[in-house]
């Protein structure tokens, strides 16, 4: 049974300074609990993809509507860079803590530190919680940058090139940490790389852009050699 | 030294100061506005020069003065690219406008002086109350939004993706800093504001291990720059300003050195 958070209508999307709209008549319906990965090359329309998704941008056509209301889905993005300081005192922990935010006191509740204490620990940056951000490793930052989106648990997440500036070993250390959650918490995932290896070793379903075409499967429904092989035709 | 009622209240005054400076410092160094803290100074001492011009106390020309510029530089300057030049240009207007307000004004140079260079003689009672209800409305309005604060200070990516209003923040963090440089202008004079608002935090910021350790070691150099100057302009008779410029930079040059030393060790 298919239990829609997301659903894509004949999306047409672009900016207002060029003439030819980057997305076109999209559709594609996300379902909880979903990790799905989109793929392809730069300029397709994966950036313009997902501020419209996230609501930065109006779609010039078509729409996106989300289940069961537009206010009820609440969404953890996780950009591919950070412009953080190195020199700030500002440790793992702290980091993690910032996403929580609304007019409250300046300092944590109990239960506030609890959570963020739950969060370093689900995501294997607990005994690195002390540790600043400016000496964080590539794999650790993007860890705390997913334990940050994770700590208002949202009902969707986005990974936007996530893996890109990692080591294989981060990479899969990551996207490991990102399927437990998502097996085990039934979080929904979006997933966008470059990295067709990655996208099919652990996602469920993918969506490929390429210029005027979109190839959507589910990897379930399909051979590795017939999805390596409609991938590697387009990208 | 504090049988004198002009000592009590310049340590009174100083110590809000540097508590504000401490406070409000350590978002202005985490959101890279040293260089704007330097023009409102500049634009202060207009507005100072404003307020003597129309008759009415330095720092109500100063809190108007730096408010309105610091809203339109904020404006003006939402492209990175562009702050300095932006900056620069509203900066040496302001200056100009100073000058030409004190010429119009009549006043003598040892009034340009006093709002230059800070005065401990001239704070009165009514000053101490006028800036202890400044800092208490910006430390407030701190206070209220220093989660949202933080978070776009340190992490302005993640705050723009978590939906944080960045415009209506940052026109709040300037009015907030207009208010303090207005406030911290009484004492150290508007030629040397920013060393309270810029230096502390930036110390702070090689040692402390949190955003919290930052703002409390912030204050603490502040108000010892301050005592410290203080103390040292009743005994020698020399401007207070000078004393705490001094002994700010300096310890901003031992923090820098012990960084490095620590970093070869």
């Amino acid at each position: 049974m298919t239990d829609p958070i997301l659903q894509i209508k004949d999306l047409t999307a672009g900016y207002a300074d060029s003439s030819t709209p980057v997305i076109k008549h999209l559709n594609y319906t996300l379902n909880r609990g979903d990790f799905l990965s989109i793929v392809g090359e730069n300029g397709v329309g994966k950036t313009t993809l997902m501020k419209t998704i996230l609501r930065q941008l109006k779609p010039e056509s078509g729409s996106i509507s989300y289940y069961p209301d537009d206010h009820a889905v609440h969404i953890g993005y996780v950009p591919q860079f950070r412009n953080i300081d190195g020199e700030y005192p500002l440790s793992i922990r702290d980091f993690v803590a910032l996403n929580l935010t609304g007019f409250k006191l300046p300092w944590l509740s109990q239960s506030e530190r609890q959570k963020v204490t739950e969060m370093l620990e689900r995501t294997g940056l607990k005994h690195l919680a002390n540790r600043p951000m400016g000496q964080a490793s590539g794999g650790e930052k993007q860890k705390a940058y997913l334990a940050q989106a994770l700590i208002e648990e949202p009902d969707l997440l986005i990974l936007d090139e996530s893996t890109a500036s990692l080591d294989p070993i981060s990479k899969n250390d990551l996207l490991d940490l990102v399927l437990e959650i998502n097996q085990k918490f039934g979080l929904t995932v979006i997933f966008v790389t470059h990295d067709i290896a990655l996208a099919k070793k652990y996602t469920q379903k993918f969506l490929m852009l390429t210029p005027g075409k979109f190839i959507q499967g589910d990897s379930a429904d399909l051979s590795t050699e017939e999805i390596w092989g409609m991938m590697e035709a387009h990208v | 030294m504090f049988r004198f009622e002009f000592m009590q209240n310049a340590f009174l005054a100083g110590t809000i100061i540097a508590i504000l400076c401490g406070v409000i410092g350590v978002f202005v160094i985490a959101r890279n506005m040293s260089f704007l803290t330097h023009t409102l100074s500049e634009i202060g001492f207009a507005g100072a020069s404003f307020g003597v011009f129309m008759s009415w106390p330095p720092l109500n020309g100063m809190i108007l003065f730096t408010t309105i510029s610091s809203i339109i530089v904020g404006q003006l300057s939402v492209k990175q690219e562009r702050r300095e030049n932006v900056i620069s240009a509203i900066s040496a207007l302001f200056i100009g406008l100073g000058i030409l307000f004190l010429s119009l004004s009549n006043k003598n140079a040892s009034y340009a002086t006093n709002i230059l260079f800070g005065s401990v003689i001239g704070i009165g009672q009514s000053d101490v109350i006028q800036i202890s209800a400044l800092s208490v409305v910006v430390l407030a309005v701190i206070f209220v939004i220093y989660r949202y604060l933080k978070f776009d200070s340190f992490d302005p990516i993640g705050a723009q993706v978590r939906g944080v209003n960045k415009t209506l923040l940052s026109i709040v963090f300037l009015i907030l800093l207009a208010f303090s440089v207005s406030v911290a202008a009484q004492i150290v004079g508007s030629l040397l504001i920013f060393i309270l608002l810029t230096i502390p935090a930036a110390v702070a910021k090689y040692f402390a291990r949190t955003v919290g350790g930052m703002m409390t070691l912030a204050v603490g150099i502040a108000l010892f720059g301050v005592w410290v100057g203080l103390y040292l302009s009743y005994l020698t008779n020399l401007p207070v300003s000078f004393f705490i410029a001094t002994i700010e930079a300096a310890l901003y040059l031992v923090a820098l050195a012990s960084k490095r030393w620590l970093k070869t060790e």
